[in-house]
């Protein structure tokens, strides 16, 4: 099922928390809606489900407006951060909820009911935990009864709210290849809301950079990671470093000096240089580079960072070296950003 | 593929469908409908009109049926000035030694792991769940004539039973797990770090209960101590048993106004009653005012 | 606890620096001894000094019979209707908002605070047939104050509180997400609130029931006086209990004192267990 989310504004006691959002969702596509807390994104998936109402615009579902229909009506699985599965009744029971309260013409019998649960469970690979209660489940089962009961109503677009932020790192990486395997072999529409970057590149087919109350960008994660459009993105998905340029002539110049980087389409005047920390060159002498000296080393994992303070400012950004380089037992270190980009100072 | 079967089911949103799309009207999806709610609400303040609200006013204007005149004159009847002393007497005697059972109690329960502190907690509790009338029938049983103790007592001149002393060990009865209970489940969220670090830092037993103890329950206590005076001055059944009703002597205000009801007195009974339900109202007030203000600092179970 | 803990054999106490232990356990236990369970202790001593043909006598005597039924069968239908109109009231104490709700939410406790007696005599003031209900309800032929109804109404006074309380916080706790995703699933408000909601407050109900029964049975002060105290038809246990003691029938009252001491145990150490499995299953009780 497609769903468009058409100019989409909604305000809480005026507060807006999100301004006139527009995105279209293709059917059988996996879509992350990545930002900080705060950023609207529970809220967008909220609207979609019809827990929330917009306070403007329209939510299509197919070509159909659901913007005015119930919850009940939309007909949609909801997966949420702590589960919300129901304590008082067996996983078979939870998972077989959507289905028994239908109203009579429509609700299968109780045998079908029953077998349905099995189905979903051998789905989510838990079978033979039909009679369990969720006190006695851990945290990654409950969370896969919780899909096997959104699954269960067949719905037409699935929703997951931070669906991995209660877990520890190793069932929430787990669970990330599963719901990918999950999502491949039943082939709904997925929308979920993470916090986590590495989970949204990971899993999703595209992935949606909301910041306050709007969407930042939107891609695939090659097109986030590689081409950032604004400098919220660029700080926000992965490491990234920034200093504060000149632009003049096309040119990128630092204090008095041009560091060997066209900029082209950036209009004159100051601006912010921003590149990846692992994206660098390491230049010999320099003429036409940035140049500084290190104010401190450490070993991450498998590479060095080196922190260089530039220019009489003493501006601090971070390179990345590999671990026996030999430039990073220097005092003063010259290097290129083989990628970057350039804002003007007012968008940074 | 195990979701094929699901194909066979009938969708659910055409049957919503016929329903018809609702526009403009939009009720969440954890509330209930307005009209409902009103029902709701109308439905518990009749509910707790009838039962609770009238109650209160009747006293009033039951006790003022005649005018303020004969409501005052109830208060310059000496056997009412007595009763009114009486009860005050037991309360001052009463509260206190339960707090300090309370506060004793909470300490051994909530600061230390023993064997058998379930068992004792559920000892303190046991008033709550025995019949006032048979919590003041075991002093009559313990004190009584047909005991050893009762005139063994009496040859040495101690009246225990139709005396002060027998009221007040009643109302101590009924009011023992009043503070415990109120002190124990806070004390134990609290936990001893306070206390290790006040010892670490040098302070003796008694200054760790003083100084750091004793301001982080002080709210909880008030409440507890509060619901304890509330009980002890308005205990009727347990104190019947026990009092032997002289009046003048070992009449309480909650005894009085039985005997006074009892005469088709009412406006006395209902005059005496007024102080009685002046009390409770005070007591409501700065009980919902500590929930409201210390609502973090008492225990937060609100049963008693 | 650890395996070097238990090598080293049974504790009374695990070990902690903070003092007064020795103290405040043994004055606890002094003062609970002496007040408590010496005195109650003198029940069942009584009782066994009985002999089994007395006590029987006693216990299968109409009056006393009738009396424990008058008492165990109100305070069964006072706590019924706390049940109902208790999870109203908490309900709309924790889910709405209306001007005065906050006094409304004080007012509850009034049966804690208001004395019995006091309480007693005003319930039977408006439910006497010229009293303010009392005589709304007389024209439809229905009389409350001095007939069974009116003890009843008396415990549904002592005991709403007790359901309200149990219940509201629990309440206060029910996982707003749980109801929407009943909501996604395709329930209406209606099965939300039975299926999910309902069952998830059953502990905490049960709890506040037998709470509110087990003071009712026990309740004299607002009774005697709107319940006639007509023996076989609105005499209660504890007015059988004093009347006993007034004829120095100490044997008799004892012997009821004792029936109804056993029942309530009873019913506390049932009402546990439920608990107790309720968590074990649930994962969660009150």
């Amino acid at each position: 099922m497609d769903v468009s989310i058409r100019k989409v504004r909604k305000e809480f006691d005026r507060f807006p928390a999100l301004r006139d959002v527009s995105l279209d969702i293709r059917s059988g596509e996996l879509i992350a809606l990545l930002g900080p807390s705060g950023s609207g994104k529970t809220t967008l998936l909220r609207l979609i489900a019809g827990l929330e109402r917009p306070t403007a615009g329209a939510i299509y579902f197919g070509d159909e407006d659901a913007s005015h229909k119930t919850v009940q009506e939309r007909n949609v699985g909801f997966v949420f951060q702590h589960y919300a599965l129901f304590r008082h009744m067996t996983v078979a029971d939870n998972i077989g909820f959507g289905l028994k309260v239908r109203p009579g013409a429509t609700r299968p019998t109780k045998t079908e009911i029953g077998r349905r649960a099995s189905e979903l469970l051998d789905l989510v690979q838990l079978s033979g935990l039909e009679k369990r209660y969720p006190a006695q489940l851990s945290g990654g089962q409950r969370q896969r009864v919780a899909l096997a009961r959104a699954l269960a109503i067949e719905p037409k677009v699935l929703l997951l709210d931070e669906p991995f932020g209660a877990l520890d790192a190793q069932v929430r990486r787990e669970l990330r290849r599963w719901l990918r395997e999950i999502h491949d072999a039943t082939g709904h529409t997925t929308v979920f809301v993470t916090h986590d970057q590495e989970e949204a590149l990971e899993l999703a087919d595209r992935v949606v950079v909301m910041s306050q109350g709007q969407i930042e960008q939107i891609g695939t994660a090659d097109d986030i990671y590689d081409t950032p459009n604004s400098p919220f993105v660029y700080g926000f998905i992965g490491e990234s470093s920034s200093l504060p340029v000149r632009i003049g002539n096309g040119e990128l110049w630092i204090a008095d000096r041009t560091i060997g980087l066209p900029a082209p389409d950036v209009a004159d005047g100051d601006a912010t240089l921003f590149f990846r920390p692992q994206d660098v060159e390491l230049l010999d002498g320099c003429g036409g580079c940035i140049a500084g000296t290190v104010a401190a080393t450490r070993r991450v994992a498998g590479t060095r960072r080196v922190e260089l303070e530039i220019g009489g400012e003493r501006q601090r950004v971070e390179i990345e070296l590999p671990v026996g380089h030999p430039a990073s037992q220097q005092s003063r270190v010259a290097f290129r950003p083989r990628r970057y980009r350039v804002f003007p100072a007012r968008a940074a | 593929m195990a979701l094929e079967a699901t194909s066979a089911l009938p969708d659910r949103s055409a049957s919503a469908n016929l329903s018809g799309v609702r526009k403009g009207r939009y009720i969440s999806a954890t509330t209930e409908s307005p009209a409902t709610k009103a029902v709701l609400i109308g439905t518990a303040l009749i509910f707790l009109l009838l039962f609770l609200v009238l109650p209160l006013a009747a006293v009033f204007v039951e006790a003022l049926r005649k005018g303020a005149g004969e409501f005052l004159a109830s208060f310059g009847d000496p056997d009412t000035q007595a009763a009114i002393r009486l009860t005050l007497l037991v309360a001052v005697i009463a509260v206190p030694l339960n707090m300090v059972f309370g506060i004793a109690a909470a300490w051994a329960i909530a600061k230390f792991e023993f064997k058998g502190k379930a068992f004792l907690t559920t000892l303190i509790d046991l008033p709550f769940s025995v019949s006032p009338v048979i919590s003041g029938l075991v002093y009559v049983l313990l004190f009584g004539a047909g005991s050893v103790l009762g005139p063994w007592l009496k040859s040495h001149g101690i009246e225990i039973l139709f005396a002060v002393p027998g009221i007040v060990l009643a109302t101590i009865f009924v009011t023992f797990p009043f503070v415990a209970r109120e002190l124990i489940p806070l004390m134990q969220d609290q936990g001893t770090g306070d206390e290790e670090a006040a010892l670490s830092l040098g302070a003796s037993g008694w200054q760790a209960f003083w100084y750091v103890t004793l301001p982080n329950i002080k709210w909880g206590l008030l409440y507890g101590v509060l619901l304890c005076n509330a009980r002890a001055m308005g205990e009727f059944g347990a104190v019947s048993v026990v009092s032997g009703h002289i009046r003048g002597f070992t009449n309480t205000m909650p005894l009085h106004v039985e005997i006074l009801y009892n005469e088709y007195n009412f406006v006395a009974a209902f005059a005496v009653s007024t102080l009685l339900a002046g009390l409770a109202l005070v007591t409501l007030v700065l009980k919902s005012f500590l929930e409201y203000r210390y609502g973090d600092e008492i225990a937060a179970s609100k049963k008693h | 606890m650890s395996d070097a803990a238990l090598a080293r054999g049974w504790h009374f106490r695990r070990p902690s620096v903070i003092p007064g232990f020795g103290l405040t356990l043994g004055f606890t236990i002094a003062y609970l001894t002496l007040i408590i369970l010496i005195p109650l202790s003198g029940v069942v001593w009584r009782t066994t000094g009985l002999g089994w043909t007395e006590f029987w006598a006693i216990a299968t005597d109409e009056r006393t019979v009738k009396s424990l039924q008058i008492s165990f069968g109100a305070s069964l239908i006072a706590a019924l209707v706390n049940v109902v109109f208790g999870v109203v009231v908490a309900w709309v104490l924790v889910r709405y908002r209306f001007p005065g709700r906050r006094i409304v939410d004080a007012v509850v406790d009034l049966p804690f605070a208001l004395p019995t007696a006091v309480a007693g005599i005003a319930l039977a003031a408006i439910y006497a047939p010229n009293g303010w209900v009392g005589q709304l309800l007389a024209p439809l032929g229905i009389k409350v104050a001095f007939t069974p109804l009116g003890i009843v109404v008396a415990l549904i006074f002592i005991g709403l509180p007790f359901v309200v309380r149990t219940v509201q916080p629990v309440m206060e706790e029910i996982d707003r997400e749980v109801e929407e995703v009943a909501a996604t699933l395709g329930a209406s408000r209606l099965q939300t609130v039975t299926r999910v909601v309902m069952p998830g407050l059953a502990p905490a109900v049960l709890t506040g029931f037998a709470l509110a029964f087990a003071r009712a049975v026990g309740e004299y002060g607002s009774v005697i006086f709107i319940a006639g105290n007509i023996p076989y038809v609105s005499e209660i246990a504890p007015l059988l209990i004093i009347i006993r003691l007034e004829e120095f029938n100490y044997a008799g009252a004892t012997a009821i004192a004792a029936i109804m001491l056993a029942i309530s145990f009873l019913m506390l150490f049932v009402i546990n267990l439920v608990q107790a499995w309720s968590r074990r299953r649930y994962g969660y009780g009150t």
